[in-house]
């Protein structure tokens, strides 16, 4: 391995500087300030053509890239390794990674490239310099992962895993981690492919008892391997899922809650959905108070109103005794249906249309005002519009029934939609528009007691 | 005592820097004037044909202990000469005559050498230092003729080769690295010839150092004084294409000649030459070198702007016709006089025509006679000729200028694009890859494995073509000729369409003429004006585009010339404080 001085003496933060200049997200862009704030950065030096040529052939093999000119970019980059020996020690750093980038892009794409090309040139980019090492050979593993070389990313992985350099920074140690459970995961395959076998065999087979032992030795090794990269604040949502399922298979029930607890609960893991539902659904397979489940979905409630599973939160406050969980229920369905991508669920407004009625003859009109209030002004024309009202007709009966209800409920009987389909002659709805309209006379907020 | 034998060893005397041994019965050296008996025995020297050099080399090698490679012993002028002989042969091979390296460009190194006392003067700068100078004492021909040359004529070509002149030629007094000997210890400071870390030190008033962009002064100033078919930018132009070395030119010295440490500030170059830095350094050197009056510039010269604009008429693809125009305006502004074409650096301080420039900036202002480039004027005349030569096909075509535009503006685009490419894809690093310090040349070493190896790996995925073509060095860039459809030859056109008859003489039918600049610095500051391009019509941007790209020199100073050109043409206008667009009342007489 070929370690240069200066990065020993000074491994920076390379995380920060290391990504290939790319627009930035917001789409805006000035080249002229880019280069504006270079000259002030060189102090009015006028840069060396070499630097000048150099960018200048990073560009293009962008643009190339860009425009999967893959032999265009590739004899670009026969030109860009020289910055590798550029005299400035800053950009001199920075280089490999981004020559890592960009050529694993062009020999990932390139058609006169192969397996074998891709592994020179890993392995030579990871051994220039270390700060790059591990992220390289994770990277490698995974375009291996994708050319179907299980074994030969699993070795590379383990050789990633058993490689040190001095005393790492946090940022590597991360990294160890992740080479790990990557491996892990690789296990976890292997593991769950011998359960699909050994699902297959009958308890009494003499092949059985090899196979589950088998089994055995995967999984302990892999959960090893997942464990530490789990403790890590992060979003590892596959190697979770991979390490739960493993301790379940083996009746450690109170190790998996443990592990989903903690990746759901612990405030220095980012927010993540999957989380929760992960956290529900083992609670679920628990068989687990109705209590507990709620408080889960709760947070699931608050971070995504509108996750599928609030309808199953619904039905769990509907059942609840206390009263707050029933306001909560009529929340969760206004909450639902104020996204635009669950306008047509009819379920939702079943629901709503059921527990509405529900609510207010149980004379809770409080609550249907609260969250109507922050509503009037959009729901009408978001859901209640003449074109939904001839649009959903047209389309799906039930749901036009289920809506038109609401629309009554909420707007009185005068409001467009519950006109439009009251209206409708229909032989077997009839009966269902009849009592709609009896209900809408009864019930409707815009006219109590009429 | 064998002085006969001991003539063989050649190293100053440690005691009194003299060369005259003697051989004791021991077989060791003696010295002669001072009797100061040194270390080394006659066996070692005395090893047949092996050169000199090569065993001082190696006693060196074995006395100092030094980690650093070990070449031959050499100073960084002679590295210097040596970059100015691979020049020199790579204008010979261009076809610039054998004088030029054989004489002109000899005796102005030979004149360099001297003024900046490194040889040729008595007490050069090397020995200057010492406490005890034998050089006064000794006759002259003995330091002349006895001197062990260390490289001069053995890893340094001389400028001439053939034998007769050879021998007395380029000699460095032979100096003493005292300063380097104590420093070469210290590791971080190093340098591979003997005087690399004390050249790189030295500061002295007056005292023009030599730098690698100064080698090509030098060529310019040795192709001035031949008058030869070379303009400035051609020259610079041709480094880029690499048809004469300068970028890493260093490595082509001899396998012996170890560069390292300080010699890398020197020697290793990153910047391809620009055109007004060079011209600075032009007259920089030729000043310092204290030249006389250049051969003059006559109307027959390549360089004189009658012969310029002809050529550069040429390459942009525009009339002979308009060769008239701009030697009108050439004898008018007295720019073809000799004595304003003629280089002296004595009598015009800092002060030398840019030939090229000044032949381009020539064709700019007869454009603006003749289409005013207003955005307006010129597409107007364009439309009458478009429309007379639809009808008279059979004639000689009027001179067209959207035509023109639109096969310029293509050919250009597309050659700026390959120019930038192939800019883009220069390798700049060479071979022998510079170091600064024994501790980071195996790093140095290994950063270039590892680059040649990567690109070796991705040359496979290169497609069969070979990345960037060389081309053969020509100076002409753009080849127009009377067949080919998209890529008109405006040659043989015909200016009917914008002069008119006046009696015995022809006008030019626009009769407007805007100035460059209204005002020029009164100060001292030499600054005719700044360019901003938006204040200026977009044909006039384009055409000076066009010319600045064939040049390779930035717009704002073609526009300067410009501006100069018109100062001289419209005296009148200047010396009046008008500010309104001037009216060139002159009739042009063709």
């Amino acid at each position: 391995m070929s370690d240069f001085s200066e990065e020993l003496i000074r491994p920076t933060t390379e995380d920060e500087q290391g990504e290939p200049r790319a627009p930035s997200g917001t789409g805006m862009c000035f080249p002229w300030l880019q280069k504006h704030i270079e000259t002030i950065a060189t102090g009015g030096k006028q840069e060396k053509d070499f630097a000048q040529t150099t960018s200048a052939c990073l560009s293009l093999i962008q643009e190339a890239l860009l425009k999967h000119q893959w032999q265009r970019a590739a004899e670009y980059m026969h030109s860009y390794f020289q910055i590798l020996e550029d005299s400035d020690s800053n950009k001199r750093q920075i280089a490999p990674e981004i020559i890592w980038r960009l050529g694993s892009e062009i020999l990932y794409y390139h058609p006169k490239s192969s397996v074998e090309t891709f592994n020179t040139f890993a392995d030579r980019m990871k051994n220039i310099g270390v700060m790059n090492y591990l992220k390289i050979s994770l990277q490698h593993a995974l375009y291996l992962l994708h050319h179907g070389m299980l074994e030969d990313a699993n070795r590379n992985l383990s050789q990633a895993e058993t490689w040190r350099y001095g005393e790492k920074s946090s940022s590597q140690e991360v990294l160890i981690n992740l080479i790990q459970a990557y491996k892990g995961l690789l296990q976890y395959y292997i593991w769950s492919k011998k359960k699909m076998e050994l699902s297959q065999l009958d308890e009494d087979d003499y092949a059985y008892n090899t196979a589950s032992q088998n089994m055995l030795n995967h999984s302990w090794k892999t959960s090893i391997n997942l464990c530490a990269l789990i403790q890590i604040p992060g979003v590892w949502d596959p190697f979770v899922k991979s390490y739960v399922e493993m301790l379940e298979f083996y009746g450690d029930q109170d190790g998996a809650r443990e592990v989903l607890t903690n990746y759901a609960y612990d405030e220095k893991f980012p927010s993540n959905p999957n989380a929760h539902i992960y956290l529900y659904n083992f609670l679920k397979r628990e068989k687990a108070p109705r209590e507990k489940l709620i408080s889960v979905l709760k947070i699931l409630y608050q971070i995504v109103p509108s996750h599928k599973l609030m309808l199953e939160f619904h039905r769990l406050l509907r059942k609840s005794e206390n009263e707050e969980h029933h306001k909560l229920g009529l929340e969760v369905l206004f909450g639902v249906l104020d996204f635009a991508g669950c306008t047509k669920n009819i379920t939702a407004w079943k629901y709503l249309a059921k527990y509405l009625r529900q609510t207010l003859m149980g004379s809770h009109l409080a609550w249907v005002q609260e969250e109507w209030n922050s509503r009037k002004n959009w729901w009408p024309s978001f859901h209640f519009s003449y074109f939904w009202a001839k649009s959903d007709w047209k389309e799906d009966k039930a749901l036009a029934c289920e809506k038109a209800l609401v629309a009554g409920l909420l707007l009185g009987k005068g409001c467009r939609y519950f006109r439009n389909i009251s209206k409708q002659d229909h032989q077997v709805l009839k009966k269902k528009i009849k009592q709609m309209k009896k209900s809408v006379k009864k019930y409707s907020i815009v006219n109590p007691g009429l | 005592m064998d002085l006969e034998e001991a003539k063989e060893f050649k190293d100053r005397c440690s005691q009194c820097a003299a060369v005259s041994w003697g051989l004791t019965d021991e077989g060791k050296y003696y010295c002669t004037s001072c009797h100061n008996v040194t270390e080394r025995s006659r066996e070692v020297i005395n090893t047949g044909a092996i050169p000199n050099t090569k065993i001082q080399a190696i006693n060196r090698g074995l006395k100092r202990k030094r980690k650093l490679e070990k070449g031959w012993d050499w100073y960084v002028c002679e590295g210097f000469q040596h970059i100015l002989y691979q020049q020199a042969k790579a204008l010979q091979t261009l076809g610039v005559g054998p004088e030029l390296k054989n004489e002109v460009l000899h005796n102005f190194w030979k004149r360099y050498l001297q003024k900046s006392k490194q040889a040729y003067c008595k007490n050069p700068v090397y020995t200057s230092r010492r406490k005890t100078t034998v050089l006064e004492d000794n006759p002259s021909h003995s330091d002349w003729d006895s001197e062990p040359e260390l490289l001069s004529d053995l890893s340094c070509p001389s400028f001439v080769e053939s034998g007769a002149e050879s021998q007395p030629d380029v000699h460095t007094q032979k100096p003493f690295p005292i300063i380097k000997a104590s420093q070469s210890e210290t590791a971080s400071v190093c340098s591979g010839s003997l005087d690399g870390v004390e050249y790189s030190l030295r500061k002295e008033k007056g005292i023009v150092k030599m730098t690698v962009p100064r080698t090509l002064a030098f060529c310019y100033l040795s192709l001035l004084w031949q008058r030869e078919t070379l303009t400035l930018a051609d020259l610079l132009r041709f480094v880029e294409e690499e048809h004469i070395p300068y970028i890493n030119a260093f490595q082509h010295f001899p396998e012996e000649m170890k560069l390292y440490g300080r010699d890398k500030g020197i020697f290793a170059i990153e910047s391809w030459p620009n055109y007004e830095d060079i011209y600075k350094k032009i007259i920089e050197v030729a000043t310092f070198l204290d030249l006389p009056r250049f051969p003059d510039i006559t109307e027959d010269c390549y360089l004189h702007p009658n012969i310029l604009c002809m050529k550069y008429l040429m390459e942009v693809n525009l009339p002979d016709e308009m060769h008239d125009l701009t030697c009108h305006v050439v004898k008018v502004t007295g720019m073809g006089e000799v004595d304003f074409l003629t280089f002296d650096p004595i009598a015009k301080k800092g002060k030398t025509v840019k030939y090229d420039v000044q032949a381009v900036a020539v064709i700019v202002v007869v454009l603006k006679l003749l289409f005013l480039l207003d955005d307006n004027l010129e597409w107007s005349l364009s439309n009458i000729a478009e429309k007379y030569n639809e009808k008279n096909e059979e004639d000689k075509p009027w001179f067209d200028f959207r035509k023109w535009y639109q096969v310029m503006k293509t050919a250009v685009d597309e050659k700026k694009q390959k120019w930038e490419e192939a800019r883009a894809k220069y390798l700049w690093k060479s071979e022998k890859p510079l170091y600064h310090s024994a501790i980071d040349r195996s790093v140095v070493y290994k950063r270039r494995e590892m680059v040649v190896s990567l690109q070796k790996q991705f040359s496979t995925l290169v497609g069969s073509t070979p990345t960037v073509e060389k081309q053969s060095p020509s100076s002409f860039q753009f080849s127009w000729t009377e067949e080919g459809s998209d890529r008109t030859c405006f040659h043989g056109h015909s200016l009917q369409g914008v002069l008119k008859q006046k009696g015995q003489s022809l006008m030019t039918k626009n009769s407007l003429y805007w100035l460059s600049t209204q005002k020029f610095c009164k100060s001292y500051c030499k600054h005719v004006t700044t360019y901003e391009e938006s204040n200026f019509s977009l044909s006039y941007q384009f055409i000076l585009n066009l010319f600045s790209f064939l040049l390779r020199i930035k717009t704002s100073l073609l526009h300067e010339e410009v501006s100069l050109i018109e100062k001289r043409l419209f005296k009148a206008k200047y010396s009046t404080t008008k500010k309104k667009s001037s009216r060139s009342r002159k009739a042009r007489k063709c």
